[in-house]
């Protein structure tokens, strides 16, 4: 052989060394490092339920973790959504096609939810959602490697709705933000009133992010139901709520169903306004050591502006904590791998005990049923809530079967 | 004749209150974006950020000084006009010799900021502000419950566009702001000083929208978002008036909030765009709005 072909040789060589040695390495973790995308409303109506303190939970649980996984690097990365589906996709994309992203965390705001799953789902990657809360994330439109974490339309519905049916609230009027996630928290609560003997006697939609809602609430009034459902959340909530109270409405006998609070809106709206109000929840600071220490490290923050964290905050800690987990007993950070991992692992931290998902991507957790507290019943900063029930599981949320999710048989 | 449209009289009524409740905001913002453009030809895109700081001039004043609803009333729009006249003093004046899109472009950057970094420390809930004592409550008109907070901003908001305009358009004082925005060299000549005409007059712009912020923190949330979230409707109000006319931007914004009320009743899904498709038309028909003059 003389020179030139050993040249050859060894190019060739060098050639079939490097198209196999990649493979190699995507056998562990693509890229040598587990890229997290936190995808959140960073600066609109829910930027306090989520934004830069989903970004602080999720940094907080890789901390925990060791910083490491399967001796690579994680990193965590966050972008604004700004409530548009569109906007959110195409950082969606651009996070998975171009910078290597893993995971998509978070997404609040239904509606953006749905076009993330629908790319996470086409080009194979995991999807944590914490924030989003329509039911259809884990009915039509699930995917397999979709998981949905903390709460959703329908365990929010049939939690309030059905409580408040039990205490006579018999006939409704829904207060309904228009777009994918009011119209289907409507949807559920209405099923579940008319479910538990109760009738609906109209809805009017309004614009996602008003201001006013002095016409809205007029119309309730009008209506005469004994219930008016607030199919909306975060600032939408807190000025339904503080202007129903303006307009005389739960003085003049109606009671208002706030089916998506957090403890931030209740804080924004005040506790003399705000009491007596009935809400679903996955996670409250006060409820256990658990959750008050994982409150404690959270407020230590800046980006938790002194208020303990949302469920939302709680759910992307422990939806990390566990992906995590998974990627470290399968070996590897590929998508389908890792959710396999994720199902067969019980899912332990301080929101549950022995949560399980299921093959629409539910995650099954006990939920709570919550009241918030007159001031004179508050003792200490943010003492708002009062547990009123646990919820098991099963009752919390819809029957696989009828979800109409395609990866049920 | 309602019972063709579908809708008893009762609630119709009780929504044009309401839509005229809702036009007196627009009114006196709106008032205060007209009289800078329409006298000092600077488009203020920092007019909805200079109404939040209202709003949040109010809430410091109750949690920090513990002075009420009627002490911020005062206080608090000198206190958002000096802000205004600093930014004024320092950035805009270096700006009435070219083109008009630098005030925008400046006074949009400045906005950004503002909400920006009330953002950062306070959230985007908003805090509380508590509807004073002496105006909470309300009376039972028969179609409608209508909260006396509300009336007064309505009669308040009625007091301050009439004497506004009245200053502006019948006073010595306001003829020779106007005089001093068309010929500025003229009027210098005869003596008087324009240049601190300008600067009190964008002070008085920017108090009209501190006092509307002030006005508006009982009922919506003092929330460093809120002025984004009108600035766009009420520049919209000011183009379909008549960008210099201070008495088109009054009259078309108890009109739009008028309309904006009808449409909540009848598609409230439109209740956002029907302005702008409002806007888009006149525009239209007749581009320089329905009571302004082309310059």
């Amino acid at each position: 052989m003389n020179a030139k072909t050993l040249k050859l040789l060894a190019v060739a060589a060098l050639g079939f060394g490097l198209t196999f040695a990649p493979q190699a390495a995507r056998a562990q973790i693509s890229g040598n490092v587990v890229k997290l995308g936190v995808l959140t409303d960073q600066s609109g109506l829910y930027a306090d339920n989520t934004g830069p303190g989903s970004v602080r939970a999720a940094k907080m649980a890789v901390d925990d973790f060791g910083g490491r996984v399967l001796g690579k690097p994680i990193e965590v990365l966050s972008a604004d959504h700004q409530n548009q589906a569109d906007v959110g996709a195409g950082i969606a994309r651009r996070w998975i096609d171009e910078e290597g992203v893993d995971t998509i965390v978070d997404v609040p705001t239904s509606s953006v939810a749905l076009a993330v799953q629908g790319i996470t789902r086409e080009k194979n990657r995991v999807f944590l959602m914490s924030g989003p809360a329509t039911s259809d994330l884990t009915g039509k439109a699930c995917s397999p490697l979709g998981i949905h974490w903390t709460y959703d339309t329908y365990a929010l519905a049939h939690g309030t709705g059905g409580a408040l049916v039990k205490q006579g609230g018999d006939t409704w009027f829904f207060l309904t933000a228009d777009y994918a996630f009011g119209l289907a928290l409507e949807r559920d609560t209405a099923e579940a009133v008319k479910a538990a003997g109760g009738k609906v006697l109209g809805a009017v939609r309004h614009p996602l992010n008003t201001s006013d809602f002095s016409s809205f609430l007029l119309q309730a009034q009008a209506s005469k139901a004994k219930v008016i459902g607030l199919a909306n959340a975060g600032g939408d909530s807190i000025n339904s709520i503080k202007q129903a109270a303006e307009f005389g409405i739960v003085a003049g006998g109606q009671k208002l169903a706030g089916l998506l609070v957090q403890l931030s809106d209740v804080h924004a709206v005040g506790l003399k306004t705000a009491q007596g109000l009935t809400v679903t929840s996955a996670y409250y600071w006060d409820m256990n050591d658990g959750t008050r220490a994982f409150a404690k490290r959270f407020m230590a923050f800046p980006e938790s502006k002194g208020i303990p964290p949302s469920f939302v905050h709680a759910g992307v800690y422990t939806e990390v904590m566990h992906y995590l987990k998974a990627i470290q007993a399968a070996g590897t950070d590929e998508a389908t791998a890792v959710v396999k991992k994720m199902r067969e692992i019980p899912i332990n931290d301080f929101m549950v005990k022995n949560g399980s998902i299921r093959i629409d991507g539910r995650v099954m957790r006990d939920m709570y049923l919550l009241q918030v507290k007159s001031p004179d019943e508050s003792k200490y900063p943010f003492d708002y809530f009062k547990i009123l029930a646990t919820i098991p599981r099963d009752e919390a949320f819809r029957p696989m079967k009828d979800g109409g999710c395609p990866l049920v048989k | 004749m309602f019972d063709l449209i579908g809708i008893p009289p009762q609630a119709l009524f009780g929504q044009l209150l309401l839509g005229l409740i809702n036009g007196a905001f627009y009114a006196m913002l709106s008032l205060g974006l007209a009289v800078i453009f329409g006298l000092l030809n600077v488009i203020n895109f920092t007019h909805g950020a200079q109404y939040m700081l209202g709003a949040f001039g109010a809430w410091a004043l109750l949690s920090y000084a513990g002075l009420g609803y009627w002490w911020a009333l005062i206080v608090t729009p000198f206190a958002v006009g000096a802000v205004g006249m600093v930014l004024e003093r320092l950035f805009l004046r270096r700006l009435y010799n070219i083109d008009h899109l630098y005030g925008l472009l400046l006074t949009f950057g400045i906005a950004t900021i503002l909400e920006g970094v009330f953002r950062q420390r306070f959230g985007s809930s908003g805090l509380p502000y508590p509807i004073p004592d002496s105006l909470s409550g309300g009376h039972n008109l028969g179609f409608m419950f209508l909260p006396n907070y509300r009336a007064w901003v309505v009669v308040a908001s009625l007091g301050v566009c009439l004497g506004t305009w009245f200053l502006i358009e019948r006073t010595r004082l306001g003829s020779y702001l106007r005089a001093a925005t068309e010929n500025p060299k003229l009027v210098q000549a005869f003596g008087i000083n324009v240049p601190r005409m300008i600067l009190l007059t964008y002070g008085f712009g920017v108090g009209l929208a501190g006092l509307a912020g002030v006005m508006a923190a009982p009922i919506y949330q003092v929330s460093p978002l809120m002025g984004s979230n009108l600035i766009v409707v009420v520049f919209a109000v000011v183009v379909i008036g008549g960008m210099g006319s201070i008495l088109g931007s009054i009259l078309t914004g108890f009109g739009l909030g008028i309309v904006e009320g009808f449409t909540k009743v009848f598609y409230p899904e439109a209740s956002n765009t029907v302005i702008f498709v409002i806007m888009a038309i006149v525009l239209l028909i007749k581009p320089a709005g329905l009571f302004g003059q082309t310059r």
